[in-house]
């Protein structure tokens, strides 16, 4: 049907008197190529993720018993504080920023990113930013632990921040800045770089999703920039916009931030949704169901998240109108989403399934996804919320919606596109080990959670009351595993950009993957530069299938 | 079109969303003003320290019938050195009567110091109904050096009160405000 692609060849590298990369290590410093870049992103975000993760592993150690055991009671509460922060702005986001760079010119017939020196600059300052954040873990009274929401008064209290604060407060700039410029790029690649015959609707969706991530980052990352600046100014410089004796409120602070918070939710789930809407299809061997729905349905859940932040605070004190009303606004929320999760089961629904280790991870997150979800809509009743709040119940619901869901697209996306960009193939048995590993003890150290918390258990808190013993035993246990078997996939990218299995993959790597996305008719590995032709045709499977 | 005009045309984009994102930056601080007007409509029924304003004495007919328990805390926190107590750490009243209550405070150092208490209510509903008539807490308190004070509070329960709220707590936390009382 599609597929006539690409008047594009190697022939015209030759006359464009390309070069490939600088020599040395002086490429990656100063590269503006959206692959280097990509993968600069990307091997960032990977090395976060074991930062991050280490932190979780000294959490759950000092979790598996009641009782004080490895650190004290402050290093943990800045493990946690660290732990989020490091995940949240180090890995997730970085990685999903990295696949954009790797992937939206290849799949739109973009020679490059628009603005690729600005591109350069928002890698640099990403890394600064994390620096500057870790730098406080030397510092003598240690790390942010007020917790990563910066709630005052608490992290304007001295004992709490000690000299971190305005080392974190400048970090979130960085990190703001960064992304910021991240997301202005994305939008004027898609608008303007796209091949001519591309139109909006022809777009593959992990684009979409993009597009529309990036207009959530440019309209909330300023927001909690401003957030963090006043709870600077009211440290340091007399002003009161949180503090009661000046005429401040403290909650006017939870509802900028959470203004920011709910839409940056969504900043890492969306993007997680358009590579799960690539990957489907492609193991299906049928086009996304529901194409233009799930545009529409990406679209509707980035407005609503502007619209329901304060279901993060239900116990703050707020009147019975703003209850009711977050409460409806909320469980809105979940048609789009429903909608989304139903595509995804009818993309499969009599598909030629093949369970390649990028489907597996794909399909465990449809499964484990919707069970956060599922929770997530149980929080969203405020009366009921109010057992809910701040017990390891949110802990183990915000986990499903980030670890096996947007972890596990991230490594979908590493399994389903390192072969195109390395031109190696990985090792599927090994892949198939990590995925087993990962989906198991998963669910072994999130799903305890959920008791814990109906149970009483508060979040944040390095010693508990002995009947949560056994539970909080098992999900350390399952947290170790999980920890473990992420080396596996280290192992992979290592052993993959090295060579892998030796065996040469084609310029589809999957079968009939040309059908669905650009990329995949370009030649593997990738070549440094491509689309300086834009192809003529683009694949347009999906659009044919919705008319 | 040419390699140039796509630049172009990506440098204008570019500028014009920085300057989406500076306005979101300023929308972050307007949301500050928003959100004390929004604060002050009718509907919304926040409860902040300065509604709680001086309200006239007026005789309500004592309801006899119903007892409220009144807990009194008081909160320094650590950058407040003052003491600070009420007289009564408990009083039992009926809506509609007026009671007067004395909190008795001590600056703690050598310096003149400006205070100010910010009261608190527990459940958050009570406040419109706990009327208070002479307050401490109505303006800012300077202190002489060493200087001790007994404040009184005066208030009364409306009677209005639904049913079923028995116990209020009311929390009085003093706030060391010279620095900001010297900016002025």
């Amino acid at each position: 049907m599609s597929a006539v692609i690409a008047e594009h060849d190697d022939h015209h590298a030759d006359e464009h008197h390309d070069h490939g990369p600088a020599k040395g290590l002086l490429r990656w410093i100063i590269t503006t190529n959206h692959k280097d870049i990509g993968t600069l992103y990307l091997l960032f975000a990977l090395a976060m993720f074991f930062v991050g993760g280490s932190m979780a592993m000294v959490i759950r150690a000092e979790l598996f018993e009641p009782g004080l055991q490895f650190v004290d009671p402050m290093f943990f509460n800045s493990m946690t504080t660290m732990h989020a922060l490091v995940m949240v702005f180090g890995a997730v986001m970085p990685a999903f920023v990295g696949l954009a760079n790797w992937q939206i010119p290849l799949m739109i017939g973009a020679k490059d990113m628009a603005l690729p020196r600005m591109n350069n600059m928002s890698f640099w300052l990403l890394v600064a930013g994390v620096l500057l954040l870790a730098s406080t873990l030397f510092m003598e009274t240690g790390a942010p632990s007020a917790g990563w929401t910066f709630y005052p008064p608490l992290v304007l209290q001295p004992i709490t921040v000690g000299t971190a604060l305005p080392f974190a407060v400048f970090a979130v700039h960085l990190l703001g800045i960064s992304s910021i410029m991240g997301a202005i790029n994305i939008i004027a690649t898609i608008f303007n770089m796209r091949a001519p015959s591309m139109k909006m609707m022809d777009m593959p969706l992990f684009v979409w999703t993009w597009l529309i991530t990036a207009f959530l980052l440019i309209a909330v990352m300023p927001v909690f920039a401003g957030a963090v600046t006043m709870l600077l100014t009211d440290k340091f410089f007399h002003t009161s916009f949180f503090n009661a004796a000046g005429g401040g409120d403290p909650v006017l602070y939870q509802h900028i931030f959470w203004f920011f918070g709910h839409p940056e939710v969504y900043i890492m789930i969306l993007p997680t949704f358009g590579v799960a809407s690539t990957i489907i299809p492609v193991f299906a061997r049928k086009p996304l169901f529901g194409y233009a729905s799930m545009v529409w349905a990406t679209g509707s859940i980035a407005f609503f998240s502007f619209i329901v932040w304060a279901h993060h605070m239900f116990t703050v004190g707020m009147p019975m109108a703003g209850e009711l009303y977050f409460m409806y606004a909320t469980m809105i929320i979940a048609v789009p989403t429903g909608v989304k999760v139903f595509n995804w089961t009818a993309t499969m629904w009599k598909g030629a399934m093949t369970f390649e280790t990028p489907m597996l991870f794909s399909i465990a997150f449809v499964v484990l996804f919707t069970m956060g979800g599922l929770t997530g809509l149980m929080m969203a009743i405020a009366p009921v919320d109010f057992q809910y709040h701040d017990t390891y119940f949110i802990v183990a619901h915000f986990h499903y919606t980030l670890v096996p869901a947007s972890i596990f697209i991230l490594m979908a996306a590493g399994y389903f596109w390192l072969p195109k960009w390395t031109g190696h193939m990985y090792n599927e048995k090994i892949g198939q080990l990590h995925f087993w590993l990962s989906a198991i003890s998963v669910n072994i150290l999130f799903f305890p959670q959920h008791f814990l918390g109906l149970a009483g258990m508060p979040r944040r808190i390095p010693d508990y009351a002995v009947q949560f013993a056994d539970w909080n035993m098992i999900s350390s246990i399952g947290g170790f595993i999980f920890g473990a078997s992420q080396l596996l996939f280290l192992y992979i990218v290592i052993d993959t950009i090295k060579g892998g299995t030796g065996e040469k993959v084609t310029d589809e790597v999957w079968e009939d993957a040309s059908k669905h996305s650009l990329e995949w008719t370009l030649p593997s590995p990738v070549p440094y530069h491509t689309w300086e032709t834009p192809p003529m045709l683009v694949p347009t499977e999906h659009v044919l299938d919705s008319h | 079109m040419s390699d140039e005009d796509v630049s172009k045309k990506n440098t204008k984009l570019a500028k014009k969303l920085l300057l989406v994102a500076v306005a979101m930056f300023g929308f972050g601080y307007a949301l500050v003003p928003i959100y004390d007007v929004l604060c002050e409509w009718k509907w919304i029924e926040r409860d902040r320290p300065d509604d709680i304003k001086k309200v006239p004495e007026v005789a309500y007919k004592v309801d006899m019938s119903r007892e409220i328990t009144i807990e009194f805390m008081t909160t320094l926190n650590e950058s407040t050195p003052m003491e600070f107590r009420s007289e009564k750490k408990q009083l039992i009243v009926h809506p509609g009567e007026y009671h007067t209550v004395n909190y008795y405070a001590e600056n703690k150092t050598d310096k003149v110091m400006v205070a100010r208490a910010i009261a608190s209510f527990s459940p958050a509903v009570i406040s419109s109904y706990f009327e208070k008539i002479q307050c401490f807490c109505f303006d800012e308190q300077t202190f002489k050096p060493r200087e001790a004070k007994v404040m009184p509070m005066r208030f009364t329960i409306n009677p209005e009160l639904p049913e079923q709220y028995k116990t209020i707590t009311l929390s009085y936390t003093f706030f060391d405000i010279t620095e900001k009382s010297v900016k002025k």
